[in-house]
């Protein structure tokens, strides 16, 4: 379903992805690791076209996502790691918005809405202005988004960030519900370990923008004789906490690419 | 409902929420208006030119068009900074459609901020000279606004920071202002500043809105409606391409 090749985005002299490979199955869950600024987002924003690599090559469901984005972009849905709803329209209106984009007839759309509101506990809201949601709410708001149509290949970065431990397990339940019920892929990012221990059948762990280790949870744990995925997480990637601690912006890899030329 | 649909609809409704961007968006077209049209009123009036509030209210009408619709191009990085930007560039929609639901929505923000000027114009006493030529003058601030909102959307795609839009928008859109002819006559300027009037579009704007609203007019109907469209196509072309390429 995903297949990517010696994939490679540079800014400046930095390269933030370098030289990686992985495929991807139809309706598997993959667990794309990595600790901050490895390159996660950035491979992210590649597969999802927002982003055009410096080399290297993509194939989302047997298309080049460089010559046909706007077929790849019917494929996928994504729930983005930063916030990317509009704060002056209501939750109902980004729902609304989001099924416009992706072609969800209107009937289906209002019942879709309606259930992901509820079942993230959204529905009583669904009149108010986005801006006035705390954080946890917005968050429930942009996965109840993304799950509005059911695309062939569902990104999640980092979905679970800011959650509580229940709307997490509601996510998760409903993720793998849509992957056995429906057969969607799943590609996705998360800093905790328990949690792509549980869902993810295949992990692949980047640092410094290079594929570290592809394998089961299981496999990985093997490899690095650990007996837990964050041990062994650990031992792939080394226990010295980096520099940063968000997502790193074009802007901040730009400056980082400015500062490692005048290091050299 | 298509997308361009529903991206003009959320610019209406980011609009009518809000209410301080529409007082204060009406201040510096009522300062112009009340300041200049009675300050120099007298003045206009003993040269033989009539009345300056009832020349000056199509200029200052083109005024609210023009700042309203190139502010929309802001609207664009406000979005690319708080993330929506990013909803739009992954959705299976063609970009030139995105891009034409919010050149037309920012559009027709603009017309009726240019519509709400032209009320207040009306109680200082503005008097259109024939109400059935209020259509075409409503084509005008049309053609304006659409011309303009292209324009704002094609710099806000090409510069990624708010500072830099904004300097940029004070380089470009003050001169496209004052050489319009918003403020005063276009006949007997030196050469060198008709000149330079005749290259630019909105003087061609504010004219079409004069000869629709006072019957008075520099260069033409045809030549002012020609104008306009080639502009306003040849920036929604350019404003396409540039939103095509931008990354986030």
């Amino acid at each position: 379903m995903i297949r990517v090749e010696n994939l490679v985005r540079q800014f400046g002299d930095f390269a933030a992805v370098d030289r990686i490979s992985f495929e991807v199955g139809a309706g598997e869950i993959f667990a794309f690791l990595g600790p901050n600024g490895a390159g996660k987002t950035t491979t992210i924003k590649m597969l999802t076209t927002l982003l055009r690599p410096t080399a290297g090559a993509i194939e989302i469901d047997g298309l080049d996502v460089a010559r046909d984005p706007h077929e790849v972009r019917r494929r996928f849905g994504i729930v983005f790691q930063d916030p990317s709803l509009d704060g002056d329209m209501t939750a109902y209106e980004n729902m609304e918005l989001h099924g416009v984009f992706y072609h969800v007839p209107r009937k289906v759309r209002a019942e879709r809405t309606e259930r992901l509101l509820r079942l993230f506990e959204l529905w009583e809201r669904r009149n108010d202005l986005v801006k006035m949601f705390s954080g946890g709410m917005k968050r429930r708001l942009e996965i109840a988004r993304g799950l509005l149509h059911t695309p062939k290949i569902l990104f999640l970065d980092e979905p679970t960030l800011g959650l509580d431990p229940q709307t997490r397990n509601q996510l998760w339940t409903h993720v793998k519900h849509l992957n056995q019920a429906e057969g969607v892929t799943v590609f996705l990012t998360t800093h905790y370990m328990d949690e792509a221990d549980r869902v993810a059948q295949r992990i692949a762990i980047i640092d410094h923008g290079k594929i570290v280790a592809l394998g089961s949870p299981q496999e990985l744990k093997q490899q690095t004789g650990k007996e837990s995925l964050e041990e062994a997480f650990l031992a792939l990637t080394g226990s010295t906490i980096r520099d940063e601690t968000a997502n790193v912006s074009r802007d901040r890899l730009k400056t980082m690419a400015k500062l490692w030329e005048n290091r050299r | 409902m298509s997308a361009i649909y529903i991206l003009w609809l959320r610019e209406l409704r980011r609009y009518a929420r809000s209410r301080a961007q529409v007082v204060a968006s009406l201040g510096q077209p009522l300062l112009y208006l009340l300041a200049l049209g009675f300050g120099l009123g007298p003045v206009f009036q003993r040269a033989g030119e009539g009345s300056y509030v009832q020349f000056v209210a199509p200029g200052v009408i083109a005024m609210t068009v023009l700042f309203s619709s190139v502010l929309s191009g802001m609207g664009l990085l406000w979005d690319r900074q708080f993330g929506f930007l990013k909803e739009t560039l992954v959705a299976p929609v063609p970009r030139i459609q995105v891009m034409l639901g919010r050149t037309l929505g920012g559009a027709t923000v603009a017309c009726i901020q240019g519509l709400l000027v032209a009320v207040v114009a009306f109680v200082a006493g503005f008097r259109v000279v024939d109400l059935r030529t209020l259509p075409l003058a409503l084509l005008f601030m049309g053609l304006i606004a659409a011309l303009f909102s292209a324009m704002g959307t094609a710099i806000g795609s090409a510069i990624e920071n708010i500072q830099s839009f904004q300097l940029t928008m004070n380089f470009l859109v003050m001169p496209v202002f004052f050489l319009s002819g918003a403020l005063f006559p276009l006949d007997h300027l030196p050469r060198v500043l008709s000149v330079i009037t005749r290259i630019d579009p909105l003087a061609y704007g504010v004219d079409g809105l004069r000869i629709a609203l006072i019957g008075r007019a520099a260069f033409g109907l045809a030549l002012d409606g020609a104008v306009l469209v080639a502009v306003a196509l040849a920036l929604l072309g350019t404003g396409s391409y540039l939103f095509s390429k931008i990354e986030v």
